[in-house]
């Protein structure tokens, strides 16, 4: 099989124990995009990072060339890497953060030469503390070696990074939310228009956003060229991408494949990469993309993972967190866990998310504890329309942030595949499944 | 009810450095409070507004919107057991009832000796090794009712001070000193840059034009 026989990328230096000290990353190749792409015009490097078409490996899947490309002119330019990582059940961030520090700062600084940025700021969610302990040493030690600070490596480029911790908030993931919280505000992401951080970003300057593994894709492109990675994957999913497999699965993990040539089934099955469902039993039905994302039957297994093909299926890649549940597993009970967590991490500004989340919790929750009535199920899509108006993917929106519009999916995904679990709930008045 | 001490003003400032305008060091300097104090005090949070020119309100209210900035006191371990969706599947609503009866607290609650908190938690993003949790933001994977009362006990005898430091202590990593170029010098080479950026495209559409 050649699914695993593709260049890893991002995860190249996972195999060491050291990977994230300089030395390592200096004894595998590290800094020398970085070399490399200050000896060539801002505009080529930029440039180079489109022909690579990376989307953006956050959740919105946005190409980065494009971020960069609509930056307004002005003399302060910022630039933000998120590395806030809290979609439920995705956890690639958080191994790139803690075990390749340093790539994630070298596609920062490429970046931020690429964009002028004239300060770049990592901001690492609160709980990973390891995480932000192997990041600041990571830096300690780029600045020592003369990567960030002044005239980098002699070329006359200058530029400071921070490291800035979160402090708890799923909502600060949103790229505006997170410029407020970057700001030392409550993590309210802000009314658009206008739409890009590009026009009205930090400090109300322009500001590009992007993903920890969207900078960790950077030195990699510059080293072996955009065409190199446009090569991989197909159409607009190109290159390679960590995906994050859990559930019941025997082998949980994060594992980087090419894009667009590799299935669902490949990533839970294949002997180096999921290894299977756990104790041989059979998909019930899985997350394709984080807890926001509607959910496929097992039906859906050798669909290829491509944000547009996936797209065209009715759900998204979304933060590249795939879950798998197998038969043993109640849908009332999964589908109650995530809107729960929605209505924990709601911020309160919209009424359809804060109070429609709220209702939506209790009604599942009574349900699953076998309180339910058969007239909930209405009233449960019902609710989810006042969110997000007919149900239709993409999602359309009542609220400032994509997060209302998120509380859906797992309600209806879980009503439409099996209406009948939650009505065994109903009659029988409780979970059949314990 | 202790302020910043005069160390930690000092570490406090250099955090106010980094940034093109102080409130940025918000969250920073409660997590500073929060080592200091194990928890982010009235008048830690006092002493953070008159460092960042804001009101003890505006801290608090910003404080209170963060689950990890504690307003009230917690136990030297914070115990979060993850229940969401990944957890969930891998027991790990069975691994916080657990918890619950061998901490003989419920979730929210502090043992009598203030030993430890225990909080259910959202996704910590470690589900490789679901069901798991964290102890003072340091994560423990595959814990089972075995490995938790093994962990509760080697915690309590301080087994594990070096890998697992009091609540609130973030990052025991501090950064190398400030920011180490002038504003001055970055706003003038970038003056510079768009101008050679300029150049070329107009000599580009002049060779295009040829």
């Amino acid at each position: 099989m050649t699914v695993t026989s593709v260049p890893r990328i991002v995860t190249a230096r996972f195999e060491h124990p050291d990977s994230y000290e300089l030395d390592r990353y200096l004894a595998t190749g590290g800094y020398t995009a970085l070399r490399r792409a200050l000896s060539m015009n801002p505009e080529d490097v930029a440039a180079e990072v489109d022909r690579a078409s990376l989307l953006g490996r956050g959740g919105a899947g946005f190409p980065a060339g494009r971020k960069w490309s609509m930056l307004r002119p002005s003399p302060v330019r910022y630039l933000v890497i998120n590395g806030d990582e809290s979609e439920p059940a995705t956890f690639k961030d958080h191994q790139l953060i803690e075990r390749d520090p340093h790539q994630i700062i070298e596609g920062t600084l490429i970046t931020a030469y690429a964009i002028g940025a004239t300060q770049a700021f990592i901001y690492v969610r609160g709980e990973f503390a390891l995480g932000i302990e192997r990041m600041t040493a990571a830096l300690n030690e780029a600045y020592r070696y003369g990567a960030v600070g002044p005239d980098i490596f002699g070329s006359g480029f200058s530029i400071d990074v921070v490291i800035h911790p979160g402090a708890g908030a799923y909502i600060c993931g949103d790229e505006t939310g997170l410029l407020e919280s970057l700001e030392g505000k409550r993590g309210f992401p802000r009314i658009k228009p206008p739409y890009y951080p590009a026009v009205y970003g930090l400090y109300h300057e322009p500001t590009v956003v992007n993903n920890v593994e969207t900078m960790s894709n950077v030195p990699w492109i510059i080293l072996n060229g955009g065409a190199a990675f446009a090569a991989l994957g197909e159409g607009a999913s190109t290159g390679t991408r960590l995906f994050a497999l859990s559930g019941h699965v025997r082998r949980p993990g994060a594992y980087e494949v090419e894009m667009a040539k590799t299935t669902f089934r490949d990533l839970v099955e294949h002997p180096d990469l999921g290894g299977g469902v756990r104790n041989g039993r059979k998909v019930k039905a899985f997350i394709p993309g984080g807890a926001s994302s509607p959910w496929f039957g097992p039906d859906k297994l050798d669909l290829a993972l491509s944000q547009e093909g996936v797209q065209a299926n009715g759900s998204m890649l979304g933060s590249g967190s795939v879950v798998i549940m197998d038969d043993t597993t109640c849908m009332v009970r999964a589908a109650w866990r995530i809107v729960r967590f929605f209505q924990r991490e709601s911020c309160g500004q919209c009424t359809p998310c804060r109070e429609g989340s709220g209702w939506l919790e209790k009604i599942m929750r009574r349900i699953e504890a076998g309180a339910g009535r058969e007239e909930d199920l209405d009233l449960l899509l019902d609710v989810c329309d006042n969110i997000s108006p007919e149900l239709v993917w993409p999602p359309q929106q009542t609220t400032i942030c994509p997060l209302g519009p998120s509380i859906p999916p797992p309600i209806y995904s879980s009503l439409r595949m099996f209406r009948d679990e939650f009505l065994v709930h109903i009659k029988e008045g409780g979970c059949p499944y314990g | 009810m202790p302020r910043l001490t005069p160390a930690n003003v000092a570490r406090a400032r250099e955090t106010i450095s980094l940034y093109p305008h102080p409130r940025s060091a918000l969250i920073p300097l409660c997590h500073l409070a929060q080592e200091q104090d194990g928890w982010l005090t009235p008048d830690a949070m006092e002493h953070i507004a008159e460092l960042l020119e804001l009101t003890p309100a505006q801290v608090l209210g910003v404080a209170s919107f963060y689950d990890m900035l504690h307003t009230e006191p917690v136990g030297r371990h914070l115990v979060a057991v993850c229940t969401n969706i990944a957890c969930l599947l891998s027991g790990g609503e069975e691994l916080l009832e657990h918890a619950e009866r061998s901490l003989g607290v419920s979730v929210g609650g502090t043992t009598a000796d203030g030993e430890f908190t225990l909080e259910d938690s959202e996704c910590i993003a470690f589900c490789e090794e679901a069901p798991c949790l964290q102890v003072n933001s340091r994560f423990f994977g595959n814990v089972d009712a075995a490995r938790f009362d093994q962990l509760v006990e080697d915690l309590r005898a301080g087994r594990l001070a070096d890998s697992v430091p009091r609540h609130g202590t973030l990052s025991r990593v501090r950064r190398d000193g400030g920011l180490k170029v002038p504003a001055e010098r970055v706003a003038a080479e970038r003056a510079e840059a768009d101008a050679a950026r300029a150049r070329r495209k107009a000599a580009a559409e002049q060779e295009a034009g040829r």
